[in-house]
């Protein structure tokens, strides 16, 4: 589904991604981890074309999309929850998630994918008129994602989704991820949590200095002696 | 004024006082009809031209509102649209180039040209935000301002420092405002003719305002003020949406502008510095950013308060201290500084904030908090 070939980013002379190569299958969910500063993030920001790529080609449903506006991204079917969750703060919750619906013009669609958004985070329905600023970080991430969704994606790019969260709602917020994915979402997941990311994907991409090192399948990883010594810590 | 105010806030907010804000325009209607020769009998002319400028002031605040409020883009420079309205009107219906072009087709001329600066304006300030984009379109207010002040050599179009006299008052279908009108008996002083013209753009800029509010586009500027790329990620094509916040806008400023070198008869580049683009400013911010009636109340009070500091200053003086210590003049700058900062100081989210701002200034976290994670 997603085919990133040879891709590179970089700001000013400092490459950041240094040409890196994979694919994302449909209904598949992968996780691209690494450490601080490997390039994950700036990787995910090309594909969703708030960056502008060096180089390298990145296909989707055997597009090319690396020359698209950000905003044309939506109605490809691509949506982004941004780092560190980007709610818009004074708008309430309800209005958030029908930002998130703003390319579509199907009301009984937008109102059936609300329902649905709600019975995923429960939470947001309670608190469904409160205003977004004034919700916890972990209820930011579950409407940034919610946000996505309502935008009917075919697939998700989540970027650092346990980012500052207390370790209970990482879990909740990854197995709703899962969730999501379960039911057939195609999922791109960039986290530095590595053994959180694994767990929930079937395959994972290990990035170094904006370079992939490793590949595998991610139960494969998780055992992966390398991986577990440096990124789960053992 | 109020009561007119408030039920604009209630035919946005709650369906069922529909028919008591009905009731309320009525009756607000009628007061906005009889205001004009209240206050002219009562404080005379010269009240009456304030109020007519209060008029204009409140088209400026609610346009600017738009870039600002909306759209969250800090604009230094708006008072610019105002001078391009005002100088085509200037130069389009005065002796000055001998053209006596009519209103109906100066004024939307007017909005459409300040839209087109809009653009330019807006187009190489995409990516700044904040300060960096205060400081860019200060910095555009005053080149316009400088270009009237010089574009008088070698060829005088703009006749420099001295501005343009002799302009054509506003005249609709033969009838010209600027003698007293005759309808049925009846006679309408100029001052009050203008008011009506006035008040009926004002209200149509209002009507105008509270539709895009409530619009697709209104709803895509707030998203892009509270987040921008959370905005892009909706799908929002920012450029094109932050370009129109612009353009909007500065169409507004053209058309107060073109009223204002109507009414006035006369325009120079000294009417269009950077002060009046922080008065106008401050209208938006005072008033309660973002918010139509808060805005509304911002034009009519920094129009009218700064009037009623520099008139009553003299006498109070007199009757307190026998004779005047403060130069009125002097006086009222300081007074009118000190109200601003004492209205920010108390109500940071402007005298009459929306809903939203009120709910946020207030603190609604506190319930969050309690809970916890």
């Amino acid at each position: 589904m997603l085919e990133v070939t040879g891709l590179r980013v970089a700001y000013g002379g400092i490459q950041a991604v240094r040409g890196i190569t994979f694919h994302v299958n449909q209904g598949e969910m992968v996780a691209l981890i690494g450490a601080n500063g490997a390039g994950k993030t700036s990787t995910l920001k090309a594909l969703a074309r708030l960056l502008n790529a060096a180089g390298g080609s990145v296909r989707y449903c055997g597009k090319e999309i690396s020359r698209l506006e950000p905003h044309q991204l939506i109605s490809e079917g691509i949506a982004l929850v941004p780092e560190g969750r980007g709610v818009f703060p004074r708008m309430s919750i309800v209005e958030n998630l029908l930002m998130g619906a703003y390319s579509r013009h199907d009301k009984d669609g937008i109102a059936a994918d609300s329902a649905h958004v709600f019975s995923l985070f429960p939470r947001l329905k309670e608190r469904s008129q409160q205003l977004a600023g004034t919700l916890s970080g972990g209820e930011q991430q579950m409407l940034a994602i919610g946000r996505a969704l309502m935008s009917r994606p075919k697939l998700l790019l989540l970027d650092e989704p346990s980012m500052g969260l207390a370790p209970l709602m990482v879990q909740k917020i990854f197995e709703v991820i899962r969730t999501v994915a379960d039911e057939g979402m195609t999922v791109l997941l960039v986290e530095q949590n590595a053994k959180l990311a694994l767990e929930v994907s079937q395959r994972g991409y290990v990035m170094e200095s904006g370079e992939i090192t490793l590949t595998d399948e991610a139960a494969k990883l998780l055992a992966n002696p390398k991986v577990r010594e440096a990124y789960l810590g053992e | 004024m109020m009561g007119f105010l408030a039920s604009f806030e209630a035919l946005r907010h709650d369906k069922r006082a529909a028919i008591a804000a009905i009731a309320a325009t009525v009756a607000m209607g009628i007061v906005l009809a009889v205001f004009p020769f209240i206050v002219g009998s009562a404080l005379g002319n010269s009240w009456l031209r304030i109020v007519d400028f209060a008029m204009l002031y409140i088209m400026l605040a609610l346009g600017l509102n738009i870039v600002v409020g909306f759209a969250g883009l800090l604009d230094m420079g708006y008072i610019a649209f105002y001078a391009v309205g005002a100088y085509l009107y200037a130069l389009l219906a005065s002796p000055h180039f001998g053209l006596h072009l009519p209103v109906w087709l100066i004024i939307p001329a007017g909005a459409v040209l300040a839209g087109i600066f809009g653009a330019l304006l807006g187009a190489p300030t995409l990516r700044l935000r904040g300060d960096y984009l205060a400081i860019v379109t200060l910095g555009f207010g005053e080149i316009v301002r400088i270009f009237l002040n010089n574009l008088n050599a070698p060829v005088n179009i703009t006749n420099g420092p001295q501005g343009i006299s002799g302009i054509d008052p506003i005249h609709l279908g033969g009838i010209t405002l600027a003698k007293p009108i005759s309808v049925l008996g009846f006679t309408i002083p100029s001052l009050h003719a203008y008011y009506y013209l006035f008040l009926v753009l004002a209200l149509g800029i209002v009507f105008v305002t509270i539709r895009l509010e409530n619009s697709r586009i209104g709803r895509a500027w707030v998203a892009i003020r509270e987040d921008e790329i959370a905005a892009k990620s909706c799908g929002i094509n920012t450029r094109n949406i932050k370009l129109l916040a612009f353009t909007m806008g500065a169409s507004f400023g053209g058309v107060a502008g073109g009223l204002f070198a109507g009414f006035q008869g006369f325009v120079s580049p000294e009417s269009f510095n950077l002060m009046e683009s922080v008065m106008v400013l401050c209208m938006v911010v005072l008033g309660g950013m973002g918010n139509i009636p808060g805005v509304i109340l911002g034009g009519i009070l920094l129009t009218v308060l700064p009037e009623v500091f520099r008139h009553g200053a003299g006498p109070v003086q007199m009757a307190l201290f026998g004779k005047i210590l403060l130069d009125p003049e002097a006086l009222r700058m300081l007074l009118f500084g000190l109200a601003l900062v004492v209205v920010m100081l108390y109500r940071p989210a402007g005298l009459w904030p929306s809903t939203t701002r009120r709910r946020e200034f207030k603190g609604e976290s506190t319930d969050v908090l309690k809970e916890g994670e």
